[in-house]
């Protein structure tokens, strides 16, 4: 229970950090922080304390075998998630990089020019 | 015909990597490419249009183990929205975007965006769900960046921070109906959820659902995004930001989880009516007062989908048939409009309503359906606009909410009165000076906005021919949602 209790934490920091923040950097690390939060989240969800590998080897019991070895399809989702958000962080960098060039500076709240 | 229906996403998904190669060797062809593809896909649609509802397993592995593609009435319904809309903004995008570099880069991310809306509508599987609502989604965050101007940069990133944040809360409810059901194909989830689920868990996935596709929609709360990320965008991606995507990702996936997967429960309804009444009087409010022509469209997007919303959160057979048929000729008038606004901006250079004035005369095509779009956003009676917001406050009447049906009435009011702004100072009225000499844009440019302008009266005059099979399947779909377990399963 503790282990779910932290990783929520660690999702709440993300989320803070993103909203909080100021610089334009460290809205990106949090954003990656909560990502990594909900990534580690679905991997618990699968997570057996002292589970095997779900790699069924010749002269396993199939029976035995569903009972002690991890769930394997959560750590394939999470595969997929980490790319997506290796991407969403590629396209923030660029665009901050962008904002940058344009504003002279990584400072949020210095960037407005839209009033919305 | 079955085996046809993952071609809906892999034909764009293909040709948006496939565009780039090509156009290493064949300069200019892009847009030819697109335009090739999209009339592929709307011939497509016309192809399935009326089949029965089936599934489609994807290489062989049944369901509940493999990823499923699903045709039922309610993605038909989308797929038919999305498939004409596209061709008449590829149509309008051929001359307009002749203004940018990079044109094949633009076309790329277009068909991306596209894969990405027919996987969201025709997936039965919800890992895959939210794979292709991040497709579409990162597809647009790059494209409301496409100018890279300052002001075009800074929406993108609020855009993006916003959009993330609500991918990444759809992802935790998704990661939390997994936990629940064990099952990630969404007619198995939904058979075993309607024997009785672990009924807490369920409303926390509910809350993590209404804000994550809330943002996606642009619900009131979480509406900060919408008015800075449409209007920076190029004219034919605000009418598909507009006219498309916040109906896919947004209204698409309250109604197809809300409705079909979860079962709606009173609360929710509730939840979904208060955030539609919000958005449809705050959003009005705020467009009022706008004088940036697309900012003005944009706020209304937010009050339009809070009709959509409150039809669909009444959950009653006509309400949910309101719903949808607002749905619908949103995705057509708001397209035009925002159409328009691009074919003003391209010929004048400006979008500022003070600056503009008498382009009736000089450009009588765009201005005419600029006229015929305001007359059904604000719901005139042969338009379109007029019959769907009717049938809502029908309904609201007869489910007994008053003060409700009472609100949506003035809100329409105002509606009027800020498009009647917008026709006096663009169309009517003197015009100044410097803009003797602009012309009418062209004729790619006014088919475009010609077919939205026909669909804008036909889809209200016609509906007895079509209502049957597109619209009322669709709201019977919503209403007896066990139906789905029949045909998306073995």
């Amino acid at each position: 229970m503790l282990i779910y209790f932290l990783n929520s934490i660690l999702f709440v920091m993300g989320l803070y950090c993103l909203i909080a923040k100021k610089h334009l950097v460290k809205k990106i690390i949090g954003m990656v922080i909560m990502e990594y939060a909900i990534n580690l989240f679905i991997i618990l969800l699968g997570y057996k304390k002292g589970g095997i590998p779900p790699i069924l080897l010749p002269g396993m019991e199939k029976s035995q075998f569903v009972q002690q070895s991890v769930d394997p399809l959560p750590q394939v989702l999470v595969l997929t998630s980490i790319v997506i958000g290796l991407s969403v962080m590629a396209l923030m960098v660029a665009i901050s990089l962008r904002l940058y060039e344009k504003y002279k500076t990584f400072d949020m709240s210095e960037i407005r020019r839209l009033h919305g | 015909m079955e085996n046809w229906l993952p071609i809906f996403v892999a034909a764009p998904l293909g040709m948006a990597f496939l565009n780039l190669l090509v156009t290493k060797v064949f300069r200019h062809v892009s847009s030819y490419l697109t335009m090739a593809v999209v009339i592929f896909l709307l011939w497509l649609s016309i192809r399935f249009f009326g089949e029965q509802p089936f599934y489609y397993a994807m290489g062989g592995w049944m369901p509940p183990l493999g990823i499923t593609l699903v045709w039922d009435s309610l993605s038909q319904l989308l797929v038919l929205i999305v498939s004409i809309i596209t061709l008449a903004v590829t149509l309008f995008a051929l001359p307009y975007m002749q203004q940018y570099t990079a044109q094949s880069k633009f076309y790329s991310l277009y068909l991306l965006m596209i894969a990405g809306m027919y996987g969201v509508i025709l997936t039965g599987d919800f890992f895959n769900l939210f794979v292709f609502l991040e497709i579409a989604s990162l597809a647009s965050y790059a494209l409301v960046a496409f100018g890279v101007e300052a002001e075009e940069l800074e929406a993108s990133f609020k855009y993006l921070v916003l959009g993330g944040v609500s991918s990444t809360i759809i992802l935790l409810g998704i990661a939390l109906l997994y936990s629940a059901t064990g099952t990630l194909n969404m007619a198995d989830m939904a058979g075993i959820l309607a024997q009785g689920g672990p009924k807490n868990l369920i409303f926390f996935i509910f809350a993590l659902f209404i804000m994550g596709f809330g943002l996606k929609s642009a619900m009131v709360p979480f509406h900060a995004w919408l008015p800075d990320a449409h209007p920076s965008a190029p004219a034919p991606i605000s009418a598909m930001l507009s006219g498309l995507i916040i109906k896919a990702l947004g209204i698409y996936c309250v109604a197809r989880i809300f409705f079909i997967i979860l079962g709606i429960v009173p609360i929710v309804k509730t939840v979904l009516m208060v955030l539609g009444g919000l958005s449809m009087v705050i959003g009005v409010f705020l467009a009022v007062g706008q004088w940036d022509f697309k900012r003005l469209l944009a706020y209304h997007s937010i009050s339009q989908m809070g009709y959509v919303m409150v039809g669909i959160g009444l959950a009653t057979p006509l309400g949910i048939l309101g719903g949808l048929f607002h749905l619908l000729n949103h995705a057509v008038f708001k397209s035009l409009l925002f159409l328009c606004s691009g074919a003003f901006e391209y010929s004048t250079g400006t979008r500022q309503l003070k600056q503009l004035g008498g382009l009736m005369k000089k450009m009588p095509w765009t201005g005419t359906s600029c006229s015929i779009a305001a007359l059904s956003i604000s719901g005139i009676p042969p338009f379109n606009g007029f019959w769907s917001k009717l049938i809502i406050i029908i309904a609201l009447l007869q489910a007994e909410y008053y003060l409700l049906g009472a609100v949506t009435v003035f809100v329409s009011f105002m509606t009027l009165i800020s498009f009647v702004k917008v026709q006096k100072y663009s169309l009517f009225g003197s015009l100044p000076k410097k803009f003797q000499d602009i012309k009418e844009v062209p004729v790619l440019m006014v088919t475009g906005m010609v077919i939205l302008a026909l669909l804008c009266v036909g889809l209200g005059l016609l509906y007895p021919f079509y209502g049957q099979a597109i619209l009322e399947s669709a709201r019977n779909l919503m209403v007896e949602p066990y139906q789905y377990l029949q045909y998306a399963m073995p």
